[in-house]
């Protein structure tokens, strides 16, 4: 596994007081928190800096990290070095509180102090197995499934695989795999979500399990763009079938459909599809965006076409300018 | 894994929460959804009722309140404002994609 340097990644010295790395950790936090930033590896960064602040906050993970050594490099290749931990004591996991970010911290960080990160580490406070008709539900997880926008018009299935906490057979909390068929709805919208009962987090002892949440997120699409429950498709024309009006076929993500350009279509103008965008009561609408497309002059004849357009074709566009 | 695939609830602006679904779904108290709804982050569609039901898209307004208020330090009153600025943010994002298209059309 590589090594984490988590002074480097919080941007601080190795002698950094703690004021120095909260601070660090809360401008860092501002700018790669997921709700708030849009730069691409957001989530990533920010799950990195959460768990550099577990780290780095607890004055006893600092300690035993710190004795690791100070030649390690960031993403070096590491194995921790046999009772390392020595004189310290993770056996006891990690409080909630410590899981600042979403989701599992590394393989790194596990190596050091244990498993039981992020999604669920409370889970960690309820023990082992082991308290027969202690009845407390589960939690309720949270999750993403990406589907495409043609899945949205039709329904689909998709398979998720879900990481959740669970407790083994020595009462150690370990992240345990599953995966989960989901039928997705017809007219589900990007940012919905779709409640799952009873497939969150197991409860501890016979507790009922929790809701699992699944937010639904869209692929990006070559061709349409979407908004709540309307499609937008930028759709090229000519600048014949835009002065002349034309019957063309325009793809829709339920299959193509015949659309009546209309005689003298300007640039900019928007046609609208009605009932063609994501299907619901009501459904969405599909906004044809007409791009007026100039073929190239670049054989003799389209030339001579174009030189005769320029003869023939009284026409000033600029004339709004004045000139 | 089971074959069977798995229905859910689409939770849409009919969907209506009550308080400690909301709660149980963000990991959050009943006191700590109260001020959010005095802070006017939260708005039960009926406040004068006595109990109280959230449209669908309280959940994800709860989760990020919760996230800042954990990961930033946030107050309330801070939380309240800082979500009030990203949604300003996504709708002025979202005309800028349609006036962006716009523009690529002249």
């Amino acid at each position: 596994m590589e090594y984490k340097d988590y002074y480097k990644i919080m941007g601080v010295a190795r002698d950094a007081s703690d004021d120095d790395i909260k601070r660090a950790y809360r401008k860092l936090a501002r700018k790669y928190h997921p709700d708030v930033s849009k730069e691409p590896e957001a989530e990533k960064r920010f799950k990195e800096i959460g768990e550099a602040y577990a780290v780095l906050r607890d004055p006893e993970k600092r300690a035993a990290y710190d004795q690791l050594g100070r030649n390690w490099k960031q993403g070096q290749e590491f194995r921790p070095p046999p009772g390392w931990d020595r004189g310290f004591d993770f056996s006891g996991g990690f409080q909630s509180g410590d899981a600042q970010g979403f989701g599992d911290f590394s393989e790194f960080f596990e190596s050091l102090f244990g498993r039981g990160g992020g999604f669920g580490a409370r889970a960690g406070g309820f023990g082992g197995g082991g308290r027969q008709g202690f009845r407390v539900r589960g939690e309720d997880q949270h999750a993403r499934v990406r589907i495409d926008l043609e899945d949205a018009y039709r329904g689909a299935t998709r398979s998720i695989t879900l990481s959740s906490p669970a407790v083994d057979a020595d009462g150690r909390v370990q992240q345990a795999e599953r995966s989960l068929n989901v039928r997705i709805p017809k007219g589900v919208r990007q940012g919905q979500r779709i409640r799952l009962a009873g497939q969150g987090a197991p409860g501890p002892g016979d507790g009922p399990a929790g809701d699992l949440y699944l937010e639904v997120e869209f692929h990006p699409h070559r061709h349409y763009r979407v908004e709540g429950r309307d499609v937008y498709l930028e759709l090229p024309v000519t600048p014949w079938e835009a002065a002349l009006g034309a019957k063309i076929e325009v793809p829709t993500p339920d299959g193509n459909v015949d659309l009546t350009l209309p005689k003298g279509t300007p640039p900019g103008r928007r046609l609208r599809l009605k009932g063609r965008g994501i299907p619901g009561k009501p459904p969405g609408d599909l906004y044809v965006l007409p791009q007026i497309t100039v073929p190239p002059a670049d054989s003799a004849a389209a030339k001579a076409l174009y030189e005769k357009m320029q003869r023939e074709l009284p026409y000033n566009p600029r004339s709004r300018l004045g000139v | 894994m089971s074959d069977a695939a798995l229905h859910g609830t689409v939770i849409d602006e009919r969907y209506e929460f009550t308080i400690t679904e909301i709660c149980r779904a963000c990991g959050g108290t009943t006191e700590w959804l109260v001020e959010l709804v005095e802070e006017g982050v939260l708005e039960p569609r009926d406040r004068a009722a006595d109990d109280w039901r959230f449209p669908g898209h309280a959940l994800p307004r709860a989760r990020t309140a919760l996230r800042l208020q954990r990961d930033l330090g946030l107050n309330t009153p801070g939380v309240a404002l800082a979500i009030e600025m990203l949604e300003e943010i996504e709708r002025l994002r979202a005309r800028l994609r349609r006036f962006e298209t716009e523009i690529s059309d002249e």
